[in-house]
């Protein structure tokens, strides 16, 4: 084995996953990847659908009343929440990119989830 | 009289070739010693086998970081009483994204390596230096006068960060701050070895080698800073100002 430099492994790419014994920063991190990899499941699966509009409008109708399922919906849920986590915490690594509040991350990190719970709660209400 | 705890040590053992595992080293201490003395203690009366890097016992040298309890510490600054209680276990496990050489003890030739290709300076004049409360204006003469670099090199940050989990090739928190400290404009020829695909931009703002940094050197905050500068460089060739 070479011991000169780290080996990448399945188990250290899982410890993203992890954030036991870590600080926000890392909380943060590891809710961007979870919500990053949950979206970009869902965007194979919203072009899977919508090849049903190339089979015809009554494929397509079918799917829809598929939505009114209560899981369906539920996953309807979560892509709009993951929408807002993964997009709130881009802000703050975008800000920190530039300069703005990197002494404050942890703060703005707080402050972004809340601004997320509270549009995610905004929306839940409209939803149900 | 002292206060005595009983705790557990429980020591990450891996030797050439083997699988690693955990000893339990049962052992009164007092909780205001700190976990290097903990390993010590272990070594001299328990088992002269185990293996890890100490020597200054001051956080000068940063060769004791260890994880504890799954935490990247310099264990010669971190009191027992900080990291466990009475009666529990404190677990000692090597540095992440480093190959162990022996139990606690890991290969750090490739991060001394990127220190040293961004020219990590061990020493700096006092007037280049990010002090508490600087003075207004520096004498001049002052430049004469040479402090130690913030950074200890322990390696914390490479264990916390973890983009270095899994891209080895990333230069790392500490060689950024290190290149960060010098100035790209005073250093030029860093540039092209931040600016690139495993360099400055690879970081993804966990702000763990911030968070587990013994030496207030913030790495987090002077990657943010170098980014800052790349982009203040790239445009100013854009628009011929250079």
């Amino acid at each position: 084995m070479d011991q000169t430099r780290n080996q990448p492994s399945a188990r250290k790419f899982l410890s993203w996953f992890i954030p036991v014994g870590r600080q926000a920063g890392g909380w943060a991190f590891a809710l961007s990847r979870v919500t990053a990899i949950g979206l970009t499941f869902y965007l194979f699966l919203h072009l899977y659908v919508l090849r049903l509009l190339a089979l015809g409008p009554g494929h397509y109708d079918e799917f829809l009343a598929l939505t009114e399922n209560p899981i369906i919906k539920f996953g309807e849920w979560a892509v709009v929440a993951a929408v807002f986590l993964h997009g709130f915490n881009g802000i703050r690594v975008v800000l920190t990119s530039f300069g703005i509040g990197v002494t404050r991350q942890k703060q703005l990190f707080y402050v972004f989830m809340i601004a997320a719970v509270l549009v995610i709660l905004i929306f839940t209400a409209r939803m149900y | 009289m002292a206060e005595t705890w009983k705790i557990t040590l429980r020591v990450y053992r891996q030797k050439e070739n083997q699988e690693s595992h955990f000893d339990d080293f049962q052992m009164d201490v007092n909780p205001d010693e700190y976990v290097l003395d903990a390993v010590e203690r272990a070594w001299a009366f328990h088992d002269r086998s185990i293996c890890f890097r100490h020597a200054c016992h001051h956080s000068t040298c940063g060769a004791c970081g260890m994880r504890v309890n799954g935490v990247e510490k310099l264990t010669c600054i971190t009191s027992i009483r900080d990291v466990t209680h009475n009666g529990a276990t404190l677990k000692v496990e090597p540095l992440r994204n480093f190959p162990v050489v022996s139990d606690l003890a890991v290969d750090m030739g490739s991060f001394y390596r990127k220190m040293e290709a961004v020219g990590a300076r061990p020493v700096l004049p006092v007037t280049e230096a990010e002090i508490e409360n600087p003075p207004s204006k520096w004498d001049p003469d002052d430049s004469q006068y040479l402090r130690l670099s913030d950074c200890l090199e322990c390696g914390l940050c490479m264990s916390a960060c973890p983009i270095m989990a899994t891209t080895p090739e990333y230069l790392g928190p500490a060689p950024l701050a290190a290149a960060q400290d010098q100035g790209l404009r005073r250093k030029p020829e860093l540039l092209s070895i931040v600016d690139c695909e495993d360099g400055v931009w690879r970081c993804h703002s966990a702000f763990e080698c911030t968070a587990v940094c013994p030496s207030f050197v913030d790495p987090g905050r002077r990657i943010m800073n170098l980014r800052t500068q790349v982009v203040d460089i790239k445009l100013r060739k854009l628009f011929g100002k250079a």
